[in-house]
């Protein structure tokens, strides 16, 4: 039954009728679940896929190359920043101000990438640090991006109004559908990338770059180039961000912005697509949502809340969230190193051998 | 005549003289062995072959360019290939994808098309899918079926050596260097390897230059030997003749008082 009759099956995206179906099931429910979603959680979507581009997007440069970035903050908010005040300032399309934005996003990524051929490990995670801290930095001193008071972000108009033609999108349910497609493209686009020359020249460089060389790769143009594809990712995710928010200052994109981003990305998996989707949907679920509101869950709530008062922080819950992500990621570490997509693995070669 | 040649070739590190003024020339299609004793400076030779050390003197040419100071990458893409004494593979990939990576200088495939691989007509799945047949070819050849899926890091060391010799393999190279293929194989393993190696000189139209401790071996194979210790040439002949030399008999087996 497993037999392969073709090359063609190695790189397909469906490689079972069983993940086919999944897939077209999964499908209908994300695009019919703001139907019935309520308006609150489909606003929380919106971000969870707006950090799965850029989890997936990072860990191609993370997970797949074996560079450390802690400067994705600042490659989300040139996206964010240059979408919005390329629309708004010079009138340019949404789809062309999107990508102009992830494109400088990318060239910023490829400067980044330059040092990193000379670092490595720690060093690298500072340079990119300060990467992070000094475009938010350079921002926030520019009237031009509207300094420290912020940037209001312009309607949402997928037509082009040179010609006339106007689409805006006003609503998050509206939104929902814009980001939901950019999302998919973008997976998609990733796992395509892994699995073809480009994406194995990543791997290459992070299991052994000498090997890597002496088999033709140029460590030089592939290093570069893995930080320009994330930041690319990360200015696209930026880009459709700012929407979502409709107001952002340089302070949205602080240092534990690119730290949260990392944290998903290891709590999800290193290395793998899926990985990158689950660590964004977890991390972005348990931060904007059920760890802002464990102050109302019954009993369990209330004793958090006392605990956290008397030892951790004199205003209740507010640092909740960071020392509990901080737990989860120490955790991960410790007990499955694969994160959730080691897990996955686990239970599904558990119910494939089931009951033995 | 001068088909690949190392000039004069010199490198130290620290007061250290790894390989001082070595010279050599190699036929076209001929199997070339450097034999000498651990630290003698034979890996060193490879490495500054293959780009990896910059040697302080001396040439090496192949079909008439110069191949010092080109990064590894560029003297990959002249048609030189090699393998590891202390195996570097991908290891967190499976064997399949070590293979394809070899295939890496004749593929195309960049971001944008890598990115759009939307069906089986698109550039990037048909370039893909020829590039598999070839290493299928491959994996054939070097009897690699079982392991095809299975992810470097888990296979034994023997395996491993195959699949290092399969990714050069897969670069279609002109100039082949072995590093102690043989290393930690079995006899049974040994022989294998052995016709191999002399299959490959005479279906891949390559010259081989190997490095090796397995005299049997090393006599049966060899059309050249290179004899080398402290970095400095002993003597360079057929096998019979390095084998009765003298000063390779002292460089193994130590003097007699």
């Amino acid at each position: 039954m497993d037999m392969k009759r073709d090359y063609y099956e190695d790189i397909r995206l469906f490689n079972s009728g069983v993940v086919l179906f999944w897939t077209v099931a999964l499908m209908l429910v994300l695009f019919t679940l703001p139907l019935y979603a309520p308006n609150y959680y489909v606003y929380l979507l919106n971000i969870i896929m707006v950090h799965i581009i850029l989890a997936v997007g990072l860990n191609i440069l993370v997970g797949s190359t074996g560079q450390i970035s802690l400067g994705h903050a600042g490659f989300f908010a040139i996206g964010a920043y240059g979408t919005a005040l390329l629309m708004a300032k010079l009138q340019i399309p949404f789809v062309v101000a999107l990508l102009a934005a992830a494109f400088i996003a990318a060239f910023f990524g490829f400067i980044l990438g330059l040092p990193a051929l000379r670092l490595e490990g720690p060093y690298l995670a500072i340079a990119s640090l300060g990467f992070g801290l000094t475009i938010t930095h350079i921002i926030g001193g520019v009237d031009l991006f509207g300094g420290r008071m912020g940037v209001k972000v312009p309607p949402l108009d997928l037509g082009i109004s040179q010609l006339g033609v106007s689409w805006v999108l006003k609503t998050d349910f509206q939104k929902y559908y814009l980001i939901l497609i950019i999302t998919i493209l973008m997976v998609v686009g990733a796992r395509n990338i892994l699995k073809t020359r480009v994406g194995r020249s990543f791997v290459a460089i992070r299991d052994s770059d000498i090997a890597a060389e002496v088999i033709g790769v140029n460590l030089t143009i592939y290093k570069t180039l893995a930080f320009a594809v994330s930041a690319f990712y990360a200015g696209i995710a930026g880009g459709l961000f700012g929407f979502i928010l409709g107001f952002f200052d340089p302070f949205t994109f602080n240092m534990i912005l690119s730290i949260i981003f990392l944290v998903m990305v290891v709590v999800g998996g290193l290395g793998t697509v899926s990985g990158g989707i689950m660590g964004a949907c977890l991390i972005t679920y348990l931060q904007y949502d059920l760890l802002k509101n464990i102050g109302e869950v019954p009993y369990f709530g209330a004793f958090m809340v006392t605990i956290s008062q008397l030892w951790f922080t004199t205003v209740g819950l507010e640092n909740f969230s960071s020392m509990a992500i901080g737990l989860i990621m120490i955790g991960i570490i410790i007990f499955e190193p694969l994160g959730m997509f080691g897990i996955w693995i686990r239970m599904k070669k558990y119910w494939m051998t089931w009951p033995f | 005549m001068d088909y690949f040649k190392v000039e004069d070739l010199c490198i130290s590190f620290g007061g250290l003289k790894a390989v001082n003024n070595v010279a050599f020339n190699v036929e076209k299609n001929s199997i070339f062995s450097i034999i000498g004793p651990n630290g003698s400076g034979k890996t060193t030779i490879f490495n500054m072959i293959s780009g990896i050390y910059k040697p302080d003197l001396g040439r090496i040419v192949f079909a008439g360019e110069n191949l010092v100071g080109l990064t590894p990458d560029r003297i990959a893409r002249r048609g030189v290939a090699r393998t590891f004494q202390n195996i570097e593979l991908f290891s967190n990939a499976t064997v399949m994808d070590n293979l394809l990576l070899g295939r890496h200088i004749h593929m195309k495939t960049g971001v944008f098309t890598g990115a759009f691989l939307w069906g089986r007509g698109s550039r990037a799945a048909r370039e893909e899918i020829r590039n598999r047949e070839i290493v299928e070819g491959i994996i054939d050849f070097l009897d690699l079926q079982s392991v095809r899926n299975h992810f470097v890091a888990s296979l034994p060391y023997g395996k491993r050596k195959l699949v290092e010799v399969g990714r050069a393999l897969a670069v279609e190279p002109k100039i082949l260097l072995l590093d102690e293929p043989s290393a930690g194989m079995n006899t049974e393993e040994k022989q294998d390897l052995n016709i191999w190696i002399k299959d490959i000189q005479a279906e891949c139209d390559v010259t081989i230059l190997l490095i090796e401790h397995d005299m049997n071996m090393i006599m049966g194979i060899s059309d050249r030997i290179f004899a080398i210790n402290h970095g400095e040439k002993i003597m360079e002949g057929l096998p019979q003749e390095v084998q009765s030399h003298p000063e390779v008999i002292k460089a193994y087996l130590g003097e007699e008082r």
